[in-house]
């Protein structure tokens, strides 16, 4: 059955608080998911009161702020901090979202920073992609063709088929829009989830990939692919302004194409 | 600890190659649904409040009669579609999965033999 409560050893407490420097005058409040491994607390929501007159304008900075000037075994991920490597996606203010291309002035009130949901927590705001990687892998993300080129010479590819990858290449991978999809939540087990169809998709839509058939006998299955019922969190919370929801509905247009 | 590879759970038992068709049903089924159902509920408007009698005259007409079955038939194939959708999502214990499936299935071939007797039963004269 779905769970529809917390285990009493998931229920999230209040941590501490670390109030701002004295004299500050322009203080943001952010509450942060905590969580460690190392010991047998609940998880629970420390509260940082920040001088944003001494930090930078993205939510990735107060955090970074956070580990270097106040409390350094907060956990997270982060490298590029120009919205490219996907690497600190979490849920801000409700919103899975890159924690460096969110700005702090779009939070109202408390800003609320948890890992993505309904992913295992390996500590802090760093989740488990494991499993998710692994379904990456398992829809052969690669061009397949059987037509031999000589090694001097490129697949070609018109300017118009080219343009058909526009909206698909962009996808950075960060896992915002599975991890805010319900029928991932339930069902990641078999459910494929945004990411992974609209990167699947990628290949399809690609006029040099000769596997069409192949990969569309790998996902028509009522779980990999037709858990998706449109919700369309995926869509509305993309950080790259991406539409999964539509990726999978050429999926399923593709698959009605050759059926009937 | 699971010394399964990543990728063996992800891969699973492979793809059902089904999926299509019930999918496609239920749309079909969905669009078939709306000039059906609007047929029914002003068919019903119309006849509410009349005696046994004028019902049973009014399903007597075959079009009438053809037209009742159909949205009967429509909606609760529709309905089982979407109720497999809903079992299939939530409950993740096998057995209790298969159950409610089959019992879902059984009730919904149930009522709709039922359905079909009655609505004859009523048509021709009953």
């Amino acid at each position: 059955m779905a769970e529809f409560t917390l285990p009493k050893n998931s229920k999230v407490t209040k941590g501490k608080h670390f109030p701002a420097a004295p004299g500050a005058k322009n203080v943001r409040t952010f509450k942060v998911y905590r969580w460690s491994p190392d010991d047998d607390k609940n998880p629970h929501t420390d509260t940082y009161d920040i001088d944003m007159d001494a930090c930078g304008p993205m939510v990735l900075d107060a955090l970074i702020k956070i580990k270097n000037e106040i409390d350094p075994t907060l956990t997270f991920r982060r490298s590029c901090r120009e919205g490219i490597c996907g690497s600190c996606a979490m849920n801000i203010d409700g919103t899975n979202t890159l924690a460096c291309t969110k700005g702090v002035n779009e939070c109202k009130g408390d800003v609320a920073i948890y890992p993505l949901p309904h992913m295992s927590v390996v500590k802090d705001l760093v989740p488990d992609m494991t499993h998710f990687y692994a379904q990456y892998a398992s829809v052969e993300p690669w061009l397949k063709a059987k037509t031999p080129v000589s090694q001097a010479a490129e697949r070609l590819q018109s300017k118009e088929d080219r343009e058909k990858l526009d909206g698909l290449y962009e996808c950075i991978l960060c896992a915002c829009c599975s991890t805010s999809c319900p029928s991932y939540w339930w069902n990641s087990d078999k459910y494929l989830g945004p990411a992974i169809l609209l990167q699947s998709y990628r290949w399809l839509a690609d006029s040099r990939d000769e596997a069409k058939g192949e990969r569309l006998d790998a996902l028509e299955d009522p779980f990999k692919l037709y858990r998706c019922h449109t919700i369309m969190n995926c869509t509305n919370t993309c950080p790259k302004g991406l539409n999964p929801g539509k990726a999978i509905s050429e999926i399923k247009k593709m698959i009605a194409e050759r059926s009937l | 600890m699971s010394l399964r590879s990543p990728l063996s759970k992800a891969v699973g038992l492979g793809s059902a190659k089904h999926g299509f068709s019930h999918w496609w049903w239920q749309r079909v089924t969905a669009i078939a649904l709306v000039p059906l159902t609007l047929w029914f509920v002003f068919s019903l408007l119309a006849l509410a409040g009349g005696s046994y009698d004028s019902v049973q005259a009014w399903l007597s007409s075959p079009i009438n009669a053809t037209i009742t079955l159909l949205f009967t038939l429509t909606a609760l194939y529709h309905g089982q579609t979407g109720l497999q959708m809903v079992i299939e999502d939530y409950i993740h214990t096998k057995w209790l999965n298969l159950s409610l499936l089959l019992l879902m299935k059984f009730a919904a071939v149930v009522m709709a033999v039922l359905a079909i007797i009655s609505i004859l039963k009523v048509a021709l004269g009953g």
